[in-house]
């Protein structure tokens, strides 16, 4: 075991695992981000908790990462690259894992221009890819970057992201195979929607030996509107909507077409279980949290395996 | 070259109002071949400072020297300066500091805000190339610069916002790492970036001094 987190043993005891996500407050509302996390328990494996998502400034992530643990809910802290320099990036890895957490996901992060601050200066100091060799450095090497010895080293599982919809196609599954060998030890992709797309990909992914190294978690988003799947389409960069998609939403009733929206997630959901080289699924069901467990329901992922 | 803009009219003027003569100090080297900070610049801000502070508002003075980045030419401003109380400098921020220098006594007011290391892509067009990290990856990537181009300087990229080509921030932005993808594979050279690219090492986060070899003894017998 390299963390002995949850989700590390799911996959380890060869469960198909299932994870949330949490968006922080916008504020210290802790009843309203303990409400959020309610909704998750017992119905996922562990919850991603973003780092000032869309880079709008919220609670730290670490911050809310515990409040989520104290709720009984394994979290997954967010860290990006864009609001930290190495050394901030390596006392926040200690400090989260001094209060017991056990996952974190690495990200670039979007770019400052899009959030409430954009005249803020982007850090960058890494990228997410040398993130995670980072924290891999200091898990199996008890080293920091610079090399000095660490005191007690941090054991996180580590995680990255993909997106394997965006140009150049053919270049994804050679950067998810760079994020492997950097030391990530499981992917969550972005929303997935181009079902052939996320096929091909993961094929490549098994044809080079990468699954075997990896797990890889495809992101799924339920639709909740017509608006939402158009907007997802048209103003979301790296998002790979299909029409079909959108003919789908919009050929039920206007009252139906959120449960057509989670009947898709759980249709997805459904082929993820049977595909080779796929060893779970990360719902991000956006400012959707009490959703979570009629959709874990009705996708056929409940209950939870305790290991 | 160094690539500048004209400060806004009332900030320049906000700066010189209250002096009695103002010396307005051009550059002829990059400012000028951008249109920012030459001659012909000079005299049009003077021109403007005269018609809006009238005749009661300062004398304003001209004079452009070949480059203000550099001592030997700032010398020939050295008799003329004396008779001025103010000066205002549209040279890159390199040749302000080395203006403001020569002659420590003299107030020093930029007319220009220096804004890149760039290319000249038509007239009066000008696009940024190099933030000057002092580690150049360039041979690695194509000749494309990932920190300069890239909006989140990414050695690993491209980024999930990638976007059709384009960069997350804007579609008229070209994605860098798409770019030197396209360029290595069309030169069948990927493996460039198949491996991790190291965390970078910063050197522009000082204050830099390059010594080309050969002239150390001649830097020490000069006591700096």
């Amino acid at each position: 075991m390299k963390s002995g987190s949850n989700l590390e043993r799911i996959l380890k005891a060869g469960h198909f695992a299932f994870t949330g996500e949490v968006g922080p407050p916008r504020g210290a509302n802790v009843e309203a981000l303990r409400e959020k996390v309610a909704h998750l328990k017992g119905n996922v494996d562990m919850a991603n908790i973003t780092d000032n998502q869309t880079a709008m400034v919220r609670m730290s992530s670490w911050a809310a990462a515990m409040i989520c643990m104290e709720e009984g809910v394994e979290p997954n802290f967010q860290m990006v690259c864009r609001d930290r320099n190495r050394l901030a990036m390596q006392a926040d890895i200690l400090g989260v894992y001094a209060h017991g957490i056990r996952n974190m996901l690495c990200l670039s992060g979007d770019h400052q221009q899009f959030g409430d601050h954009p005249q803020s200066k982007g850090v960058f100091d890494l990228d997410s890819m040398q993130l995670i060799g980072m924290v891999k450095k200091m898990r199996d090497e008890g080293k920091f970057l610079g090399g000095a010895d660490i005191d007690v080293p941090p054991e996180l599982f580590i995680g990255a992201a993909a997106n394997p919809f965006a140009e150049p196609f053919e270049w994804r599954v050679h950067r998810l195979a760079k994020k492997v060998a950097a030391g990530a030890d499981f992917i969550q992709t972005q929303c997935v929607f181009n079902m052939e797309r996320i096929r091909a990909w993961v094929a490549q992914a098994n044809d080079m030996g990468l699954t075997d190294r990896v797990a890889i978690l495809p992101g799924i988003t339920p639709m909740k509107s017509v608006g939402m799947a158009k907007y997802m389409k048209n103003k979301v960069p790296g998002m790979d909507v299909p029409d079909e998609i959108i003919k789908r939403l919009q050929g039920v009733d206007k009252k139906k077409v959120a449960d057509e929206g989670i009947r898709i997630a759980c249709e997805q959901i459904e082929e993820f279980k049977e595909m080779k080289g796929v060893a779970g699924v990360h719902l991000m069901a956006i400012e959707w949290e009490h959703k979570v467990p009629e959709i874990a329901e009705r996708a056929g992922v409940l209950p939870r395996p305790e290991v | 070259m160094i690539v500048a803009e004209r400060k806004p009219f009332d900030e320049i003027k906000n700066m010189v109002s209250g002096y009695k003569k103002v010396l307005t100090v051009g550059c002829g080297t990059c400012v000028a071949v951008c249109l920012a900070g030459g001659s012909k610049e000079v005299e049009t801000l003077n021109a403007e400072l005269n018609l809006s502070f009238g005749k009661d508002g300062p004398e304003f003075g001209s004079d452009t020297v070949e480059r203000q980045c550099d001592m030997e030419f700032l010398a020939a401003l050295d008799a003329t300066v004396g008779g001025y109380d103010a000066l205002i400098s549209m040279a890159c921020g390199a040749g302000i500091q080395f203006l403001a220098e020569r002659f420590p006594d003299k107030p020093v007011f930029p007319a220009v805000n220096t804004a890149f290391i760039g290319v000249n892509l038509d007239v009066g067009w000008y696009e940024e190339k190099c933030r000057a990290c002092g580690s150049c990856v360039l041979g690695m990537t194509g000749g494309v610069c990932p920190v300069t181009l890239c909006a989140k300087s990414l050695f690993n990229g491209p980024c999930g916002g990638t976007n059709q080509g384009s960069c997350e921030i804007n579609k008229d932005q070209p994605c860098a790492w798409h770019q030197i993808h396209g360029r290595l594979a069309d030169q069948g050279r990927l493996e460039q970036i198949i491996e991790i690219s190291p965390p970078n090492d910063w050197r522009n986060q000082k204050p830099r001094k390059v010594i080309q070899p050969g002239y150390g003894e001649r830097v020490k017998s000069q006591g700096q």
